[in-house]
């Protein structure tokens, strides 16, 4: 966690501070208007969690698209070159191979392992590039501090709010999602380090 | 969930449920997550020994393979290719309904598609495991399967980058690595899942360890949803290339039968169709077994059996094309392999099993009553399993047994050793589909969810108005009364 100048409960070890703010709704729809709600109000640094993607939740949160796509195009004319580069060198450079009549640079016969290679990266990068994007792998979270977050992954919505976001106080924040209707807002705590 | 309103969007369209409508979402957690949690009904062991007992004959089989070299064979001069590239083949088409139903399908907007995609990614992956051996074991002299990759080494010479068998080593092994990432990231979400309703410390890390860590975040999801968006982009052209890089190994060959220019769609068309049919034999097991008729209803199965149906029609026509192009090519070698050979040549019987299964069994799925018949549906896909097979033995060994010398003319007798290496490899794949059922989410659990009606956040007021950003503040009270009345 970063800077935290306005609680200043931060002593020895083994004592506790709140980190998250974590309230649960019922329904695709609740956590649709909550989540409108948060966004409205201005906050940057708090999330959804919701066992499904809930169409629609990119909008109500005011997220930005994904940068994913540049990742995987940088990713795809890597392996094309790759791919290109290695068939050059080793069948024309380093050991030119003249095959069933056809120079040793026959573009028709790359094509295959170029596309290959080209699928190849690009897959790399978009499953590599997503772990990176979104900070995965992370067993560790404040998040699964909480029981009922269990739930996140069965049939519960949450929204969880960073006590560090500068808009956040605990008893507006509270009354700001118990009027979105969650059904329980609790407070989560980590240990000061 | 019981507040979910009846005037649901699905209904607008008379369209059938995707699940059966008692489902809830925790439902479905439940009844998915149940298969890891509860002990493995008697079926499943009986299944599992049979599997084990074929992988070990099977790894006994080649290690006598390896031992006396691949004289143990039927194969011979000229049939060199005989049941090891049929097989191969065989294999790696069923692989491909895997990745068809999770690309294409996908890109097509298919829902229904959700209850079936995991465990026909999983019978893919295990699929081209099953194939990638026995190219491996037919090279002979297995130490040496380093030479079709390129790496340095002591002769000083490269792989040839203009053999379609060199071009096959990448396509197969980019499909095994796509298929196997796109697998594992679709499994994350619910190995969270499984992760977090885990009883045991032992589950909750080895689940929890491949979640990484997954918290349903919608950050991630935003980033997750396009990584598989272009996973199924790029996997659908993948799909297509795999099999065509296939059909070229014969393709670009002269041997009357082989050297045709319909091979590559005529492959990716039989490979679907025999996909789909193994997806079918398999999930009208599993449901039953596991009682996921909820999750895979006869709606699903239908709409299997019309792609069966389409495929199977395509394979027909290629087949008939085969015979057209033959006779107006005005070659008397292609005419001799189709008119003589595979009518009425010592292969014929081969020819004529394979036309009856592949093209005549689908037929009877033109009646609706059919497609919605369990017993008649496992048993075309049984036949059209067997059907393309024998499709890849008759391109083989038709074309192969009657070389353009009579001298050299030959016929295949497959020894004990063949037989033993094909059945084994029916224990290596079900060994694995039969722990990946036991222990791992066979039903894409979020997918299934978001494809409720009740998981439209428009759903608790459907029908009033379109929900609207702006209008959005009033609208929870709205909401809530429609859903409690």
């Amino acid at each position: 966690m970063a800077s935290h100048d306005h609680d200043n409960e931060h002593k020895a070890s083994g004592e506790k501070r709140p980190v998250l703010l974590l309230a649960e709704f019922d329904t695709p729809s609740k956590i649709m208007h909550a989540a409108e709600k948060v966004r409205d109000a201005g906050f940057t640094r708090w999330d959804v969690h919701t066992p499904f993607p809930v169409h629609g939740m990119d909008k109500a949160m005011g997220l930005s698209d994904s940068k994913l796509g540049w990742i995987v195009a940088v990713m795809a004319a890597t392996g094309f070159t790759s791919a290109f580069a290695m068939i050059y060198y080793m069948n024309v450079v380093d050991y030119p191979l003249i095959v069933g009549g056809k120079p040793p640079l026959a573009l028709p016969s790359i094509a295959p392992v170029a596309f290959e290679l080209t699928i190849l990266f690009s897959a790399f990068g978009a499953v590599f590039g997503m772990f990176g994007l979104n900070k995965l792998p992370r067993h560790h979270h404040p998040v699964f501090v909480s029981e009922r977050f269990e739930r996140a992954t069965d049939d519960k919505f949450f929204v969880s709010i960073e006590v560090d976001d500068p808009k956040y106080d605990e008893k507006k924040t509270r009354e700001l999602l118990e009027g979105a209707h969650a059904t329980h807002v609790e407070v989560l705590e980590e240990e000061v380090v | 969930m019981s507040a979910v309103n009846p005037n649901l969007p699905i209904k607008d369209i008379n369209e059938v449920p995707l699940a059966a409508e008692s489902y809830d979402f925790h439902g479905i957690t439940e009844d998915v997550a149940r298969v890891t949690e509860t002990p493995a009904p008697r079926g499943w062991w009986v299944m599992f020994l049979i599997a084990v007992s074929l992988l070990g004959a099977l790894g006994l089989t080649l290690a006598y393979l390896f031992w006396k070299g691949i004289g143990a064979w039927g194969n011979n001069q000229p049939i060199s290719w005989a049941w090891d590239i049929t097989n191969f083949v065989w294999w790696v088409g069923i692989g491909h309904a895997g990745t068809l139903i999770s690309a294409v399908l996908f890109l097509f907007r298919q829902k229904w598609r959700t209850s079936i995609n995991r465990a026909a990614e999983a019978m893919t992956i295990f699929a081209v495991i099953c194939a990638l051996m026995f190219p491996g074991i037919h090279v002979g002299r297995v130490w040496l399967m380093y030479y079709p990759f390129p790496l340095p080494n002591s002769m000083g010479i490269w792989p040839n980058f203009k053999s379609p068998l060199l071009w096959d080593v990448f396509a197969v092994s980019t499909y095994f690595t796509v298929s196997l990432l796109f697998w594992f990231v679709g499994l994350i979400p619910d190995l969270a899942t499984l992760r977090d309703r885990s009883k045991t410390k032992i589950r909750r890390m080895a689940y929890g360890a491949f979640a990484l860590g997954w918290r349903g975040s919608n950050r991630h999801w935003q980033n997750y949803e396009r990584a598989y968006m272009i996973l199924a982009a790029i996997s659908t052209p993948l799909v297509l290339s795999v099999h065509s890089v296939v059909s070229f190994d014969f393709a670009t060959s002269v041997i009357p039968g082989w050297h045709t220019t319909i091979f590559p769609p005529y492959f990716v068309a039989g490979a679907i169709f025999s996909g789909f049919a193994m997806v079918l034999t398999l999930m009208l097991v599993v449901r039953v077994v596991f009682k996921l008729h909820g999750l895979i209803t006869l709606k699903h199965i239908e709409l299997m059996n019309k792609i069966i149906l389409a495929t199977g029609s395509i394979v027909g026509y290629a087949y008939a094309m085969e015979f057209f192009v033959a006779w107006y090519s005005g070659n008397e070698y292609e005419r001799y392999v189709f008119f003589v050979s595979r009518m009425k040549g010592p292969y014929a019987w081969a020819y004529w099993s394979m036309i009856i299964c592949n093209v005549l069994s689908p037929q009877i799925f033109w009646k609706k009553s059919m497609r919605t018949n369990i017993p008649v549906t496992f048993a075309v896909s049984i036949f059209v399993n067997i059907g393309m097979w024998f499709e890849r033995f008759v391109i083989i060994a038709t074309s192969l047994h009657r070389d353009f010398l009579p001298s050299s003319w030959g016929y295949f007798h497959p020894t004990p050793i063949d037989v033993m290496v094909y059945l084994g490899s029916f224990g290596l794949f079900f060994t694995f589909f039969l722990l990946f059922i036991r222990w791992l989410p066979v039903i894409a659990i979020a997918e299934v969810k978001g494809v409720l009606p009740a998981a439209d956040p428009h759903a608790e007021h459907y029908g009033h108005d379109s929900h609207d950003d702006h209008d959005s503040h009033e609208k929870p009270a709205d909401g809530e009364a429609t859903a409690e009345a």
